[in-house]
């Protein structure tokens, strides 16, 4: 044999992915207008809203005499650690797919590619997968930076030099960690595993964010003095974490800082990040990727029958059945019903947090704080149902994936099978919100009435947007992913979230006047009132949110009716 | 029990399936030949109501799988080329779900399940979950969940991939048995020895049309192919090469 065969560069590994990626936007492309101009809008919407609400924000915040540069900083600290905790979350997840258990891994590991190119490929492809979401959600706020400081035509590269290095630096640790686990763990018991260490990263994480209390910053009275305050700003949320390095690279720039520090420790921890991450794979990755190829889980811990079984006896055996298949199926892959721990501490700090607010507690409060504090616990209410349908009821379709030659091939009616899809995770996401619901508007004593409108509210808005993140989960199926936690950050799933939320802004528009006329009214002393204006909002929100449950339910199942179902999965 | 008429399906511009027509009768095990991607696949799945035919028409049991897709469905069970099963539903789990799906239920089933898990050497294995199930283990998991609900037509894609010896023999051994006792099996396959011992008759596929159907002989007389065998009848239908010029591959 002669000396060892030439490499192919990193670019030529990642042809599938990229070509893949092209082939699918032609297919968008040629698939219909409808969709792609729903698509733009939504999107085109959702991203005016963020820069609006950012732009605002921040000229507000530069107006604010001798603190106002202090206090963007530190807002762009915490915006940049929140979403360094969703990074280290996506990356953990990720990088077990691509490194481990993705399927081109058979064709790679057995060519003679070198290890260093196998790495950096697949790193690069984690880096993608998992924070094309964080980039598309960071741009509007960098983008709002840098007009409110008037960034200049080089400050894009600025940013772009900054964010880099700030999303690799998760990823190396997610592929780290991975390496690890993989070593001491079988592969799909790691995948859980991993799925549960992630979920304790975000936690603490959260926690931490909560216990810090950035709204303090926001109410400088609180503070003994103004020398507090200033000393509070100035003191680093996070000194030794990349996202207050790329805050203060990109404030540095904006505020015309000559300070090499931030850019100095952002790339070059980077690069030591990545050649360390090199190294972990050189000394781990054969030994874990054999490991990953063994090991499945053969016993079952838990029979699901008991209560339920009574509850569904009276059902038709394929209606009953199909449940049971889809409980069973949640109940014992971790990776899915952990997510039920993240969603309840959550929901603790959610609920700690409207009883922590300071409206209760002797001093007169403005009506229309209270007021506004109703509403937005309706939109955050609303906004937490929507992410939870997302992870839970969105996927539902694709996690039927290469099993659905058996459905398709039964005499099981598709509409039947999305019926049952839709009140399987409808019902359990309804006494979701009437608890919260209920249980916020208690602790904020909001009174009978608009107790009733948050109540009626958010019951039809929870079946509309379950129907819309089913529809959206049949629209744009990801019948192929190797890993369940992905699905809800596909392209479809960040559709449905924008459609959701502008679907609630849009019901807590039309609410908030009327219904703002009716309680100060109230306020004033005068009884309360049924006004042609109210009817009028009220039947409109009715008709909006009854229109956005059946029509997409009918959609989806005309789509899933034409579904066609190659070998592998879904043409 | 079969009835294709100009069975016809388009992917765009490319014509997967061309107007195939094709009868079979109560009882018999027809199976369908064709080199890769002839539309043999494309065929199964649109009999099966998984592929909606661009034209043409399917009926099973004298069913319309297109007007009467629930009823031409439960007539027939299916049995994949790839042996997808849910991961984290055991064995038995999943016959009893598929055992559902045709709307059976009840202890009857539960024997049924039993039984076929016992023929199958899956016994062992009924409360497990099929995520630590073999590739061969998987497939031999939906032969019985095609079996459970008895159909009367079962249509197998590639029945003999991944199967051990013994299976294979007890595969050929149970569709034989159930044709006899009046049962259909549309078998398509590449394993020509196969096809000449167990098929009745016999459709070769080219290229989204039926090259030639009918018994071995009736093949032989249609292609003028006295005392061929089935592979050479498969090469001179399907223009296979005769001489392989295997040098300027292999040589160095």
């Amino acid at each position: 044999m002669e000396g060892t065969p030439s490499q192919p560069g990193i670019w030529t590994l990642l042809t599938p992915k990229w070509r893949g990626a092209l082939a699918r936007l032609r297919q968008e492309r040629r698939g219909s207008w409808g969709r792609l101009l729903l698509f733009s809008v939504v999107g085109g919407a959702f991203w005016a809203a963020i820069f609006g609400v950012a732009f605002r924000v921040l000229s507000y915040i530069q107006r604010v005499e001798d603190i106002g540069d202090l206090l963007a900083t530190k807002v762009l600290g915490v915006i940049l650690l929140a979403l360094l905790s969703i990074l280290l979350l996506s990356n953990i997840i990720t990088a077990l797919s691509t490194y481990f258990l993705a399927k081109d891994l058979d064709l790679l590991v057995a060519a003679p590619v070198g290890g260093v190119r196998l790495y950096l490929a697949k790193l690069t492809e984690t880096v993608v997968h998992s924070s094309w979401m964080v980039a598309l959600l960071a741009l509007p706020i960098f983008t709002a930076y840098g007009i409110v400081y008037s960034g200049g035509p080089l400050f894009p590269l600025v940013a772009v030099a900054a964010f880099v290095p700030y999303l690799v630096m998760p990823a190396v640790v997610g592929v780290i960690i991975t390496m690890f686990l993989v070593n001491v763990f079988p592969a799909r018991r790691t995948r859980e595993l991993l799925g549960l260490v992630g979920l304790g990263a975000l936690v603490t994480v959260v926690m931490l964010l909560r216990f810090m209390r950035p709204e303090r910053l926001a109410r400088p009275e609180g503070f003994e003095s103004f020398v507090d305050y200033l000393a509070e700003l100035r003191t680093p949320t996070s000194p030794m974490l990349p996202s207050e390095w790329t805050a203060d690279m990109i404030m540095n720039w904006l505020l015309r800082v000559a300070d090499p520090h931030p850019i100095a420790l952002l790339w070059g921890v980077g690069l030591a990040a990545v050649t360390l991450g090199a190294l972990v794979h050189r000394w781990l990755y054969h030994s874990g990727f054999s490991k990953a190829q063994e090991g499945a889980e053969r016993k079952v811990r838990r029979p699901l029958r008991g209560p339920l079984g009574a509850l569904l006896r009276s059902m038709p055996a394929a209606k009953r059945e199909f449940i049971y298949k889809d409980l069973r199926l949640f109940f014992r892959d971790n990776t899915q019903w952990s997510q039920l721990i993240l969603l309840a501490v959550l929901l603790m700090i959610y609920i700690f947090n409207i009883k922590s607010l300071p409206i209760h507690s002797g001093e007169r409060i403005p009506f229309s704080l209270v007021m506004i504090i109703s509403f937005l616990n309706l939109g955050l209410a609303g906004f937490v149902l929507a992410a939870v349908a997302a992870r839970f009821i969105f996927p539902a379709v694709s996690l039927e994936g290469r099993q659905m030659w058996l459905l398709r091939s039964s005499p099981l009616d598709p509409q039947a099978m999305l019926w049952s899809k839709y009140w399987t995770g409808t019902v359990p996401l309804l006494v979701l919100a009437m608890v919260i619901t209920t249980l916020t508007n208690w602790l904020l004593q909001a009174g009978v009435f608009m107790m009733a409108v948050s109540l009626g509210t958010i019951l039809l808005y929870t079946l509309a947007a379950s129907a819309l993140a089913l529809s959206f989960g049949v629209f744009y199926p990801q019948f192929g992913t190797e890993n369940a936690a992905q699905i809800p950050t596909s392209f479809g799933g960040v559709v449905y979230m924008m459609a959701s939320l502008s679907l609630l802004a849009l019901v807590i528009m039309l609410e908030a006047q009327p219904v703002a006329q009716q309680l100060r009214a109230h306020h004033r002393g005068e009884g309360l009132g049924v006004t042609p204006w109210l009817l009028l909002t009220g039947g409109a929100v009715v008709v909006i949110l009854v229109t956005a449950t059946i029509l997409p339910l009918r959609l989806s199942a005309q789509r899933i009716e034409r579904m066609e179902i190659a070998s592998g999965g879904v043409e | 029990m079969i009835r294709l008429q100009n069975l016809t399906k388009r992917y765009g511009k490319f014509t997967a399936v061309d107007g195939i027509s094709l009868e079979v009768p109560r009882g018999e095990l027809f199976g369908l030949l064709g080199p890769n991607g002839a539309g043999k696949t494309t065929t199964m799945r649109m009999i099966a109501g998984i592929l909606r035919p661009t034209g043409g028409s399917i009926h099973v049991g004298g069913m319309d799988m297109l007007a009467r897709p629930l009823e031409a469905k439960a007539r027939l069970g299916f049995i994949p080329d790839r042996p997808f099963v849910y991961d984290k539903l055991t064995g038995g789990e999943f016959l009893r779900f598929a055992a559902a799906l045709y709307g059976q239920d009840g202890p009857a089933v539960e024997r049924r399940i039993d039984e076929l898990l016992e023929i199958f050497d899956l016994g062992p294995w009924k409360h497990e979950l099929t995520e630590a199930y073999s590739h061969g283990m998987r497939q031999k998991l939906i032969i019985c969940g095609a079996l459970v609900h008895r159909p009367e037509l079962i249509v197998v894609d590639e029945p003999m991939v991944g199967l051990d010896p013994k299976s294979t023999r007890l595969l050929k051994d149970l569709f034989r048995q159930f044709v006899d006792r009046g049962g259909t099996v549309l078998m398509s396959t590449h394993t020509l020895e196969i096809a000449e011992v167990m098929c009745d008759r016999i459709a070769i596929v080219y290229k989204g049309r039926i090259a030639a159907s009918g018994t071995m002989d009736q093949l032989r007389e249609q292609t003028e192919s006295a005392a061929m065998s089935l592979e050479d009848l498969f090469l001179k239908l399907t223009g296979g090469p005769r001489e392989h010029h295997l040098d300027a591959v292999l040589g160095r």
